[in-house]
C-alpha cells in the first residue's frame, strides 16, 4: 500500500490499512444480503416445514418424518419420479439435436446469419407461449398435426388426451426451445474449433463421423458441457410447460415433481405445506447430485487455472 | 472449418443445401407460423370450420386491436416492464460489486461463496416456494409488483455473479496493480477503471435477464395474482379464460406476449448470444 494522501480518505490509519480486508465485505455485502435471505435460507427453511403439518395460515404442528412416510404409498408421487426421469433421459436428446443443427448450419452462404437467428428463435419465447403454441399444434379438432396427419393418410391422435402420450408430447414441445439453446452453444464452440487441426486432420484422410468423433467434439468439450449442465436444469425445473399444456392431466398422467409439489401446496387441491415441502426437498435432493457434479467440474477448471 | 464449406462441393449440392435451409426452417417454426395464421383469421373461419384453408378475409388489424384496446393485455404488458426492468438494474448492479469482490480479491472463503452463488443458482424453485411466498406475505408484499422484483433480483443475483466474477478474472490485472500502487481507493478503481471494462458484460446480461425475467410464469403464479400486478405470462391465462375458444384472439394475444424479449433478441443479438453461451469457448 502506498502512502500518498488520498482525496476522500478522511480517516487514515485503521481503515487504510485494512482496506483490502474491508473492501471485498462491502461490495459484498448487499448481493451476500439479498441472496442469503432469498435463496440459501429458505433452503433450510423449507427442510424444516417439511416436518410440519401445515396449511399456510394456523399453527404448523410437527409431525417428524410423517410427511416422507406419506410420500413412500402415494401413486401420484411415483407417477411423478417417473416422469422426471423421463424428461431428464428425453430431454437429453436436445444436445445431439443442437449439435445436429448447428452442423448443418455452419456454413457461410449469403443469409445464414437471420436462419441461425431465426432457428434460434423458440428459445426466446417464453415456455408459456411454446405451451400455448403447442397445445393448438397438438389440438384433435383445429390442431396442425392432425391436419398433416391426415394428409398423409394416418388416423389423428389426441396428443395431450392419452394418459400414455400425454408426457412424450409435452416433452417434444420442451424440446424445442432447448434444442436452439445447444443449437446456439454449439455454433459458437465450432467457431472456435481450431482450423489447423482440422486441416491436418483432413491431410491425415479423417472425414464424417471419425473427424467429428475424434477432432471436432473433443475440442466442443465446453460447449458440451454448458448445454449438459443447462439441459439437466431445464428437465427439473419444467413446470410452465405441464401448467399451460394439460394442468397434471389427464388422470395426473403428466405430474412432474415441480408440478406435484405446486398442486399440494398452492392449488385447489388444498394448502398441504408441508407434504409440497417434503416433495420439493426430494426434487431438491436429486438436482443436489448434479449440482454436486457441476461444482466439481468447476473446481477443477478453477485449480487448473493457478 | 467443419462440416466442409459447401462451395468446395459439386454445383448441385450448393443448390440442394441452399433450398434445404429455407425448407428446414419453415418446419422448425411451423407451430408457431401456424398461430401467426390463426391471429389474422377471421372469428368466421373457427365457426366454420376452415382452419387451415385459406382466411376468408385479412382480420389481422381488428384481432390485434382487439388484444390492445379490449383488453386488459396492456395493463399486463405494462406490469411485466415494471417488474423486469428493476430486476434487471438491480440484478446487474448488485452482481456487478459482488463479481468485482469475488474477482479481483484473494480472502479465504473466496471461492467458497462464489460456489454459493453458483449452487444457489441452479436449486429448483420449489423449495424456496414455501418460504418466498411466506416471507413476502410477511413484508405486506404479496400480490405486487415489488415483490416480485425483491425475490427475482435475489435469485439472478446467483447467475449475474458467475458470469460478472468470470468476466473480471479475464480482465488484465495489472489495470489494478498500477491504479493500487498509485494508492487510488478501491472504491475509485471499481467504478472509475473496472466498471467501463465491464460494459460488454452488463449489456449481455441486461439482455439475458431481460429475457429470463419476462418469461418467468412460476414466480408470477406464486407471488402475484390479478390483474393489477401480474406479468404477461400470468396474464396471458386469464386472457385466453376471457375469450375461450376464440382462437384468432387467443393467438394474437399469444404473440403480443412472445414479442417483447423477441424484439429485445433480434435488436441485441450480439450481446444476447455472447450471454449465452459464457465460457462455451474459452
Amino acid at each position: 500500500m502506498s502512502d500518498t494522501a488520498l482525496p476522500g480518505a478522511a480517516d487514515p490509519g485503521w481503515i487504510r490499512r485494512n482496506r483490502q480486508t474491508l473492501a471485498p465485505l462491502l461490495f459484498l455485502a448487499p448481493g451476500m444480503l439479498f441472496f442469503l435471505v432469498y435463496v440459501i435460507l429458505p433452503i433450510f427453511q423449507s427442510f424444516n416445514i417439511s416436518l410440519y403439518e401445515w396449511d399456510g395460515l394456523g399453527q404448523p404442528a410437527f409431525i417428524g418424518l410423517d410427511n416422507y412416510r406419506e410420500l413412500a404409498s402415494d401413486r401420484a408421487f411415483e407417477v411423478s419420479l417417473w416422469n422426471n426421469l423421463k424428461w431428464l433421459l428425453l430431454y437429453l436428446a436436445a444436445i445431439p439435436g443442437g449439435l445436429f443443427i448447428a452442423l448443418f448450419l455452419n456454413q457461410t452462404v449469403a443469409g445464414i446469419r437471420i436462419y441461425k437467428s431465426l432457428f434460434f428463435f423458440p428459445f426466446v419465447i417464453s415456455q408459456v407461449v411454446v405451451g400455448l403454441v403447442f397445445t393448438w399444434f397438438y389440438d384433435p379438432t383445429f390442431g396442425l398435426l392432425n391436419a398433416l396427419l391426415e394428409g398423409i393418410g394416418l388416423a389423428p391422435v389426441n396428443v395431450l388426451g392419452d394418459p400414455q402420450l400425454a408426457t412424450y408430447g409435452i416433452i417434444v414441445a420442451g424440446l424445442w426451445p432447448q434444442i436452439a439453446y445447444c443449437m446456439i452453444l454449439y455454433l459458437t464452440g465450432l467457431n472456435a474449433v481450431d482450423p489447423e487441426q482440422v486441416e491436418a486432420a483432413r491431410l491425415d484422410g479423417a472425414k464424417g463421423w471419425r473427424m467429428l468423433w475424434f477432432v471436432i467434439l473433443p475440442q466442443l468439450r465446453p460447449a458440451t458441457f454448458i448445454a449438459f449442465v443447462v439441459t439437466i436444469i431445464g428437465a427439473l425445473r419444467s413446470f410452465d410447460l405441464i401448467s399451460i399444456m394439460t394442468n397434471g392431466g389427464p388422470f395426473g398422467s403428466t405430474r412432474v415433481l415441480s408440478f406435484y409439489m405446486f398442486e399440494k401446496s398452492l392449488s385447489e387441491y388444498g394448502f398441504r405445506m408441508g407434504y409440497g415441502a417434503a416433495i420439493a426437498v426430494v426434487l431438491f435432493l436429486i438436482m443436489l447430485c448434479f449440482i454436486a457434479y457441476f461444482l466439481w467440474s468447476m473446481w477443477r477448471d478453477e485449480r487448473g487455472l493457478r | 472449418m467443419f462440416p466442409k464449406p459447401i462451395q468446395t462441393r459439386s454445383r448441385t449440392a450448393q443448390l440442394t443445401y441452399r433450398g434445404l435451409v429455407p425448407l428446414a426452417l419453415i418446419l422448425w417454426l411451423l407451430p408457431l407460423i401456424a398461430v401467426a395464421i390463426f391471429s389474422i383469421k377471421p372469428d368466421m373461419d373457427f365457426t366454420t370450420g376452415n382452419y387451415w384453408g385459406w382466411p376468408s378475409s385479412f382480420e389481422g388489424g381488428t384481432n390485434y386491436g382487439k388484444v390492445f384496446f379490449e383488453s386488459d393485455m396492456p395493463r399486463y404488458l405494462l406490469n411485466s416492464v415494471l417488474i423486469t426492468v428493476p430486476t434487471v438494474i438491480g440484478a446487474v448492479a448488485l452482481s456487478a460489486m459482488t463479481g468485482f469482490a469475488l474477482g479481483i480479491y484473494r480472502f479465504r472463503g473466496n471461492l467458497w461463496i462464489f460456489f454459493m452463488f453458483v449452487a444457489g443458482n441452479f436449486v429448483p424453485f420449489q423449495i424456496l416456494m414455501v418460504p418466498v411466498r411466506d416471507l413476502t406475505l410477511d413484508l405486506g408484499l404479496y400480490n405486487t409488483k415489488g415483490g416480485l422484483v425483491l425475490f427475482h433480483i435475489a435469485f439472478q443475483t446467483g447467475f449475474c455473479t458467475l458470469f460478472m466474477r468470470n468476466f473480471i478474472r479475464a480482465l488484465p490485472f495489472e489495470l489494478i496493480e498500477a491504479a493500487r500502487v498509485e494508492g487510488v481507493a478501491e472504491w475509485r478503481i471499481f467504478w472509475f477503471i473496472v466498471l467501463p471494462l465491464m460494459k460488454p458484460a452488463i449489456a449481455a446480461l441486461s439482455v439475458l435477464i431481460f429475457t429470463f425475467i419476462w418469461n418467468d410464469y412460476f414466480w408470477a403464479v406464486v407471488l402475484t395474482q390479478g390483474a393489477e400486478s401480474q406479468p404477461v405470462t400470468a396474464g396471458i391465462t386469464s386472457f385466453n379464460a376471457q375469450y375461450r375458444a376464440a382462437y384468432h384472439l387467443m393467438s394474437a394475444g399469444s404473440i403480443v406476449a412472445a414479442l417483447p424479449p423477441v424484439l429485445m433478441f433480434f435488436l441485441m443479438q450480439r450481446h444476447f448470444i455472447a450471454g449465452l453461451t459464457l465460457g462455451a469457448v474459452k
